[in-house]
């Protein structure tokens, strides 16, 4: 399996109004800390090492 | 009770008054390393001189945790009995997060194995049994305490001055191994230094004694309410001692930190009360480091002298009798007249030990200890997460247990056969209908014929055995039998579900070779 790079939401509008609302009311750290559990709950997730290197050079790529 | 430090005495050596012929084999240090090497080599009929600055078995109880694999060697040596009688047998570990448990694990290995998991035992008890041990070879192990090393050249041999109470001295050995610890004076002299990390943290460590009825687990907080924002460490030892560790952070002032007055509140708060006797305080800088090389020439790194982990994880000791394991039979083989090239395999596994060791244990102290940051944001992420859900538990890290290393082997291998007993592991013990397999291997390579009859090879000591349930998971998986070729360190060289003597007889022959 390879990282999924084409779009893969089905209602993208829909799951990026999910991500804001689950931030929502938070401070800054408290948005960090909450993306950070974000992040190790999908990595297990995912649970492929070859998927999540891909992943982590494209953050890094990019930005 | 608090441990009875004797003095071991001090005779002057022979050499303060006249030339002592060269030695084959003198080790620096009497610790648990140098002392475990002593005894190795004299099982083999090697005998060496150690010298030790000082006189008496370790100050604290420093080490405490002995792995299976420590057991079985220090059984070889002899004293693998009493460590596991006087010591504390513990399986359990639990971690918490601000009191609330997050995670334990139970190490009972699966039943049949001569040793247990792990058993809670000081370090000067082991140095003890190490030195009484030693003494049952008057001839071989000559034992000189209050001997410090001060200068060493080398051409090819080694020549060494010993400063002794009654003045210098000097020695010459064909080889020297250098167990003098974590401050090596030896590395000094040869201008060696460490690579690797040294972290900004600190850990105070004490033993206190009370008569408690804490149960022998394991235990360790991150950010306990009793000792804020940092993390600590529970262990029950013999003779009602605990050790105690409490992260004191780097700006810690490591003097004013180990003054009773700042020790004994502390912990008073770690344990909820004040019954308890304060017998050894010491504060403790993480490293994990290690020398490129083991052996230059003829001076051999063994020990902490050659590489320095965090303490979590229990693998300063541990990976250090490992050490000793790889070191013994190649060194009393070269002793013997064997090519000193046998000593490039030694350096080799051990580096590759080395750093796995270094790997779990910097790991860890990234865990305890995050930078601030990405780190310390994933690492509270971990722990929040983890009183939750279970998939973020095995992410916590309080220290991943020393276990040996499996060495990269280019021995006859066959897919067929479980992964657990690959060339390059310890052979894994098994109960036989009288005694332990691991009793019958080791000293010299030996062939073990599994199912089958073993084929004769000349000067291969062979031992045939049935089938039994363990044999059937351990060494054959779903064959119906096999062979395994297994060196004087009980690590498998090579296996095959059949082959002829001559290519066991390579097999065998290679186990003597440096092989690259
Ligand atoms: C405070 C503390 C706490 C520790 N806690 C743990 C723990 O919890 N778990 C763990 O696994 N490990 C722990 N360790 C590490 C563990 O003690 C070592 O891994 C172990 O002692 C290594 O054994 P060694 O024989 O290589 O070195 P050492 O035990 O250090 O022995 C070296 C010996 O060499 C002698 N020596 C030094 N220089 C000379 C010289 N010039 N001439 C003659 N003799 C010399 C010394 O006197 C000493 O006897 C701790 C260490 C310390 C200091």
């Amino acid at each position: 399996m390879s990282l999924v790079t084409n779009p893969n939401l089905k209602a993208p509008d829909t799951a990026y109004a999910a991500l804001l609302a689950a931030h929502k009311g938070m401070t800054e750290p408290e948005s960090q800390a909450l993306n950070a559990r974000l992040v190790l709950i999908l990595m297990n997730h995912i649970g492929d090492d070859a998927v999540l290197a891909e992943a982590f050079d494209l953050a890094r790529s990019t930005g | 009770m608090a441990y009875d430090y004797r003095p071991f005495p001090y005779t002057a050596p022979p050499g303060l008054t006249a030339p002592e012929p060269r030695h084959k084999v003198v080790i620096v240090g009497a610790g648990p390393i140098g002392l475990a090497l002593a005894i190795d080599l004299a099982q083999y009929g090697v005998p060496s001189v150690v010298l030790d600055d000082n006189n008496v078995v370790s100050v604290g109880s420093r080490a405490i945790c002995w792995s299976k694999r420590s057991l079985e060697i220090l059984d070889r040596l002899g004293v693998g009995a009493k460590c596991v009688d006087k010591g504390v047998i513990w399986k359990v570990g639990r971690t918490l997060h601000r009191d609330a448990e997050v995670w334990n694990f139970d190490l009972q290995p699966e039943p049949g194995h001569k040793m247990p998991a792990f058993v809670n035992l000081q370090q000067y008890y082991v140095e003890e049994y190490l030195v009484t041990r030693a003494m049952e070879f008057p001839d071989l192990v000559d034992l000189r305490w209050k001997n410090k090393l001060s200068s060493l050249t080398q051409t090819d041999h080694v020549t060494l001055t010993v400063e002794t109470p009654d003045g210098p001295y000097s020695l010459e050995a064909d080889h020297l191994v250098a167990c003098d610890g974590a401050r090596s004076d030896i590395r000094g002299m040869m201008g060696l230094d460490f690579d690797g990390e040294l972290f900004e943290e600190r850990f105070l460590i004490a033993d206190i004694e009370m008569q408690g009825d804490f149960p022998s687990e394991r235990r360790f907080w991150f950010q306990p309410n009793f000792h804020p924002g940092q993390s600590a460490l529970l262990h029950k030892q013999p003779d009602n001692i605990y050790r105690i560790d409490l992260q004191l952070g780097w700006d810690a002032d490591p003097e004013a930190e180990r003054q009773p007055d700042r020790v004994i509140p502390r912990i008073e708060k770690a344990i909820g009360h004040r019954d308890f006797r304060l017998d050894w305080v010491s504060v403790y800088t993480f490293q994990c480091r290690r020398l490129a090389r083991f052996v230059h020439g003829r001076v051999i790194f063994c020990g902490d002298s050659a590489h320095i982990v965090s303490p979590f994880g229990a693998r300063g000791g541990n990976g250090g009798l490992q050490d000793v394991d790889a070191l013994g039979w190649r060194l009393a083989a070269v002793a013997k007249g064997h090519d000193p090239a046998i000593l490039n395999a030694y350096d080799r596994e051990r580096q590759h030990g080395a750093d796995e060791n270094l790997l779990n244990s910097s790991r860890t102290t990234r865990f305890m200890s995050p930078a601030p940051g990405a780190e310390r944001m994933f690492r509270d992420a971990v722990l929040t997460l983890a009183a939750k859900a279970p998939f973020a538990r095995p992410l916590v890290n309080s220290g991943r247990l020393s276990a040996p290393c499996t060495y990269p082997s280019i021995g006859a291998d066959d897919p067929q056969l479980p992964t657990l007993s690959r060339p390059g592991s310890v052979a894994p013990d098994a109960p036989l209908p009288q005694g332990w397999l691991i009793d019958q291997l080791g000293r010299e390579p030996i062939l073990l014929a599994i199912g089958q009859p073993a084929p004769k090879v000349a000067g291969l000591k062979t031992l045939e055995l049935a089938p039994t349930p363990q044999l059937q998971t351990r060494y054959l998986g779903s064959a119906p039998s096999a062979l395994y070729l297994i060196r004087p360190d009980q690590i498998i060289a090579a296996r095959w579900l059949s082959a002829t003597p001559a290519v066991i007889s390579e097999a065998a022959k290679s186990i003597w070779k440096d092989r690259t």
